[in-house]
């Protein structure tokens, strides 16, 4: 091996480890918020017995789920029941290494270890694991092999919940990933590339080039879906504690359901650190070009920038999960296949035309200036979208229409 | 339609899905910063707003005279009276003529906590205490002797009196 390769390999082997600790860790301490947040939105102190202020109850908890006993079920099928909490956690920690959480930073050495010989590394180091070419379609093939892990979890331990909650699972995924890709083409329209960086750069321009404003519905579609992706309240189908015992984890305890309780907090992490990047500019500071001068200081800014705007979606995610109730299955289908999809689908055509406007008659040439004017466009079908899903034209269930000739009952002045 | 199934008539124009949902989340955001009024219980046992009441019937307790000997005469009202029938009194006659328990035990786990042995008590000897914190590691350690009655501290109970009944 050449010294070049030794030192990429050495510095790929470093980042992984970083963003796989950081991931971790960020799961392990997003368990502890959740906490507190339902505790502080409930007017409860929460917990706070774990070490100061409660910040080692992670740990314990850790501990405690290592050392329990580990259950399973005589009917299930074993190779399947051991395997759904591994593929599910391996989906789940994947994608964070494709995302890139800082500025590109300078990085030189030149070191001849022992028995290991010449590591040579010089130039920009780009803050990503990888830089991978095919960027967010990767990412929407792993989240579907999320899918496998519930799944399989449901239907191997042979219990009615668990396969319930599974079938629900692999439903409610399945249409969503649909809903999540077709809210990302408008993305593609825009940047032209697929790449997480490439779309970064793409938001750098402007006072605020985020992809939030012109593709602004794209956002709303993308986050609501990610919320569908990760079975988090309000589309906890999976597990809905109250119909399903626990869903597709019922029968798991110990590790097992660790494992599957990591994994749904690190895609909400995971989903978070896409929205930011591919809507919020990724690890872009508004409103200064310093941050893309290349530079160690730029790097930890960068990272810092990202983080927040990570907790961010993060907090948002548990405050709607103490604030909303569960969806009905019906509902969330209907939301899934008759609004987003075809609302996804007439919004690519949207703004493919809005661009070839701006782009071709109005001759726009700047991004900044293209960004303003799609938002102006988004505008009017933002007010129209959000006047129908407030009226719940869309969103009813599979009752269908009142009967004709049913009056309505008149109501109290 | 063979069976009857009921329709539910749901607000169809006047429902609201986003303005109900800002709504909600607007309101969970403001609980997040009020002031939460757990009482943080092994460190703080009483705060300004809550202390426990001077009435109420804990684990009991039996008051000594000043040569620390029990005040109790073994008259046997007490165990009379106990709907649990949980006081156990064997008495004892000393050579003056003075009555005396050799056996005074109250079973806690029996006890039903109505106070009638500090009520019907005519010495003032026996009463329920202000106390909660009772935890023991075997089920033996719940019946109290008489060393253990006399030698409890805690507060006794005020119990209700009907001549002020609000308590002021």
């Amino acid at each position: 091996m050449t010294p070049e390769l030794k030192g990429f390999l050495l510095v790929s082997v470093l980042k992984t480890v970083v963003v796989f600790t950081f991931v971790m860790l960020l799961v392990a301490y997003s368990t502890l918020l959740e906490r507190w947040i339902a505790a502080w939105i409930q007017d409860r102190v929460g917990p706070n017995r774990a070490g100061p202020k409660g910040l080692l109850q992670p740990i314990a908890d850790g501990i405690k789920n290592l050392l329990k006993e580990e259950v399973i079920p005589g009917g299930s099928n074993k190779v399947f029941f051991v395997f759904a909490p591994a593929i599910s956690l391996m989906a789940a920690l994947i994608i964070p290494l494709t995302i890139p959480w800082a500025a590109p930073f300078p990085l030189e050495f030149d070191w001849t270890l022992p028995l290991l010989g010449r590591f040579v590394h010089h130039g920009a180091t780009p803050a990503t694991v990888t830089v991978l070419p095919v960027g967010f379609l990767f990412v929407l093939a792993i989240s579907s092999v999320g899918v496998y892990g519930i799944a399989l979890g449901g239907w191997a331990s042979n219990n009615k919940y668990s396969l319930l909650g599974g079938l629900r699972g692999t439903a409610q995924m399945v249409s969503y990933e649909v809903a999540m890709g077709l809210s990302l083409i408008p993305v593609l329209l825009l940047v032209g590339n697929v790449s997480f960086p490439e779309i970064v750069r793409a938001q750098q321009q402007g006072p605020i080039g985020w992809f939030v404003l012109p593709l602004a519905l794209s956002a709303f579609m993308f986050l609501v879906s990610g919320f569908a992706e990760t079975n988090r309240v309000p589309f906890d189908m999976p597990e809905s504690e109250s119909e399903l015992v626990a869903g597709y984890h019922t029968e798991y305890s110990s590790m097992k359901f660790s494992a599957f309780m990591i994994a749904e907090f690190a895609s909400m992490v995971t989903i978070s650190m896409m929205f930011v990047t591919l809507f919020l500019g990724g690890w872009d500071i508004p409103f200064t070009h310093w941050d893309e001068a290349g530079g160690m200081r730029q790097f930890w800014a960068t990272a810092v920038v990202f983080f927040v705007k990570c907790l961010f979606f993060l907090f948002l995610f548990m405050w709607v999960r103490w604030t909303l109730p569960r969806f009905r299955f019906d509902q969330l289908m209907a939301l899934g296949w008759k609004v987003f999809i075809p609302m996804g689908l007439a919004y690519v055509i949207f703004i493919a035309i809005g661009l070839y406007v701006v782009e071709g008659p109005l001759g726009v040439t700047s991004p900044a200036a293209r960004s303003g004017l799609l938002f102006l466009f988004n505008i009017p079908v933002l007010v129209y979208v959000f006047r129908v899903l407030d009226r719940g034209h869309l969103i009813r269930g599979s009752y269908t229409q009142r009967p004709a000739a049913a009056p309505r009952p008149a109501r109290a002045a | 339609m063979a069976i009857g199934v009921k329709v539910m008539q749901r607000p169809g124009n006047e429902a609201s899905y986003v303005r109900a949902t800002l709504k909600g989340m607007a309101l969970t955001f403001r609980h997040l910063f009020q002031p939460k009024i757990t009482m943080q219980y092994p460190e703080e046992r009483s705060t300004e707003t809550w202390t426990i009441s001077p009435r109420w019937r804990g684990t009991h307790r039996m008051l000594t005279d000043e040569q620390g000997r029990s005040k109790c005469v073994a008259c046997g009202l007490c165990p009379q009276i106990c709907p649990a029938n949980c006081i156990k009194l064997v008495p004892g006659e000393d050579e003056e003529g003075n009555r005396y328990p050799l056996i005074y035990e109250i079973d806690e786990f029996r006890c039903v906590f109505c106070g009638y042995c500090q009520e019907v008590c005519p010495e003032e000897a026996i009463h329920v205490g202000v106390h909660y914190e009772n935890a023991e590691y075997e089920r033996g350690r719940f019946v109290y002797d008489l060393e253990r009655l006399s030698a409890q501290t805690h507060p006794v109970s005020s119990l209700w009196d009907p001549t002020d009944p609000r308590g002021e």
